[in-house]
């Protein structure tokens, strides 16, 4: 089936109700798989048992940023080919990218806690990391505040758009400044410093976590059609007694 | 259902609908406290010190945002001159417009201030003294905000003109929330926290009273 | 660096994940629900798009089966 097919929201629906109940099962045996995993790895010789957190805080980083991706495409669908789901698809990844970058900060913060003696510290990736919450949160208060869902989306796309100069700052973050956090050490040039009993479980759980992400955005799709279908309906029922 | 009753239940649905303003007020609040490391620096022992302070500041700002809409909305598609001739109190309505704002404006703040406090490296007991410094003053922010909500409700672009209006009004419980946050010891009772009180008190009175008067002054 | 200490920090991270994902899924499903009733809300009372123009007469006979 080619994605032109999908553009038409009520095939999109058909796609959505026959892929998010096996979607969903995958996502869970990866799950079990990747904790199983992540809880046999072996303890890092200077942090000892506190790197497990890593394998929720980084995949957590990277859905984040999968987040304001997937929107920036979508932004691009509604502003330069006008494609009909590019709106639903933007509007319903915002509250996932959203929770994924918040679970960064707290598993962020309570790792820092023993590591570093500090909650939080303003340091460059930090502080981009919680730009780009505030970005979330942002795009999804205009969402919520312009009432008609394609000037929403117009609005909120080209917002998309601009914050996505958030993305590079915060993956080059550590590159270009003196911070606190540690410096990249999976996707760098010269191959990654983690070591393999550790990478990969922490791949596993990346795994697990992409497949998160995409379930719960088709079916929050889903949802956003069927929350547009319900206020069409109203429209024409009001008009009607009117 | 009490004429009152129904007033507070139709401005807290209004407040957390779209447009509304209930949850960007503590988004407000998280962004201008987001800034202040960026305009001071990142020095965490600095930031630590004027965290109350700038808790404070962020809160007050923060509530009034939802202010200028507060009367000017009822205004504008009339729900205010039925009010204004209805049998309830002027006053007491007042009143409970201004509960339905704390409850959907002032109190969130309270709430997300022990997170947003985490970011400026505040300890727990400085965090729960400044909570509970909040709990007691943010009602005076949004009493006192009343009377300038009600002063510029004829105005369409009357945001600005409040903020200069009330701005002013709240020096007096910025001044002892912010020292009474800043108390050493166990708890924050204290000459400040007792002011403080005090304050708010007498704003849940003169607020209504004063807006209720500039009401029936603009809307002659 | 003593783990024990920090077994704290990792149950509380693991617990904000299960928080964090429960959330999300907790509001997905009862979203989907909410939009499923009001649609068959709207269809019992005849409101229905253009492309189903008989279906408000079948709709009124399978609520009625099943009150």
């Amino acid at each position: 089936m080619a994605i032109a097919d999908l553009a038409n929201p009520t095939r999109f629906l058909k796609f959505a109700n026959r892929t998010i109940p096996w979607l969903s099962g995958l996502t869970v045996l990866v799950f079990a798989y990747g904790i199983d995993q992540a809880m046999l790895a072996p303890d890092d010789y200077q942090q000892g048992a506190t790197v497990k957190i890593m394998f929720l805080h980084v995949p957590s980083a990277w859905l984040g940023m999968l987040g304001w991706g997937v929107m920036s495409i979508a932004a691009l669908g509604t502003l330069v080919w006008r494609h009909p789901l590019a709106d639903v698809a933007a509007k319903a990844a915002a509250p996932i990218g959203a929770a994924f970058t918040l679970l960064c900060l707290v598993t962020g913060s309570l790792w820092g806690r023993p590591e570093w003696g500090t909650y939080w510290v303003w340091d460059a990736r930090l502080t981009s990391e919680l730009v780009l919450l505030l970005l979330y949160l942002g795009v999804i208060a205009l969402w919520r505040t312009v009432e008609d869902p394609s000037r929403a989306a117009r609005a909120a796309a080209i917002l998309t758009l601009v914050g996505a100069i958030d993305l590079p700052i915060i993956k080059f973050s550590v590159d270009w400044w003196n911070t606190l956090h540690q410096g990249s050490s999976v996707f760098r040039v010269g191959g990654s410093t983690i070591d393999t009993s550790i990478l990969v479980p922490l791949f596993i759980m990346a795994a697990a976590f992409t497949l998160l992400f995409f379930t719960l955005h088709l079916a929050a799709m889903r949802n956003e059609i069927l929350r547009r279908r319900v206020r069409t309906l109203r429209l024409m029922q009001a008009s009607a007694v009117s | 259902m009490t004429p009152l009753g129904a007033i507070l239940i139709r401005d807290m649905r209004i407040a957390v609908r779209v447009g509304g303003g209930a949850l960007i007020g503590v988004l407000f609040f998280l962004v201008v406290v987001t800034l202040i490391p960026f305009a001071v620096g990142p020095n965490l022992p600095l930031l630590k010190q004027i965290g109350p302070a700038i808790l404070w500041l962020a809160a007050l700002l923060a509530s009034l945002l939802a202010l200028d809409r507060l009367f000017a909305a009822d205004h504008e598609d009339g729900s205010l001159d039925l009010i204004l001739t209805g049998r309830a109190p002027l006053e007491l309505v007042v009143a409970t417009k201004g509960l339905a704002h704390w409850l959907t404006t002032g109190l969130p703040l309270v709430i997300a201030a022990p997170l947003i406090g985490l970011l400026l490296n505040l300890d727990a007991p400085a965090e729960m003294t400044l909570v509970l410094t909040l709990l007691v003053g943010t009602p005076a922010l949004t009493f006192i905000g009343l009377i300038g909500a009600a002063i510029a409700v004829t105005l369409r672009r009357g945001g600005l003109l409040l903020a200069v209006i009330v701005l002013p009004l709240t020096v007096p419980v910025l001044i002892f929330g912010v020292a009474a946050a800043n108390t050493v010891g166990p708890v924050p009772f204290g000459t400040p926290f007792t002011i403080l009180c005090a304050l708010t008190l007498a704003s849940l009175v003169i607020g209504p009273f004063a807006a209720a008067a500039a009401l029936r002054q603009e809307m002659e | 660096m003593n783990a024990v200490n920090h077994m704290g920090f990792i149950v509380a991270s693991y617990a904000a994940a299960v928080a964090v994902v429960g959330a999300l899924v907790a509001w997905v499903t009862f979203d989907y629900r909410a939009q499923r009733q009001r649609l068959a809300d709207l269809e019992m009372r005849g409101v229905t798009r253009r492309s189903t123009p008989a279906r408000s007469e079948r709709a009124i006979e399978q609520a009625k089966e099943k009150a």
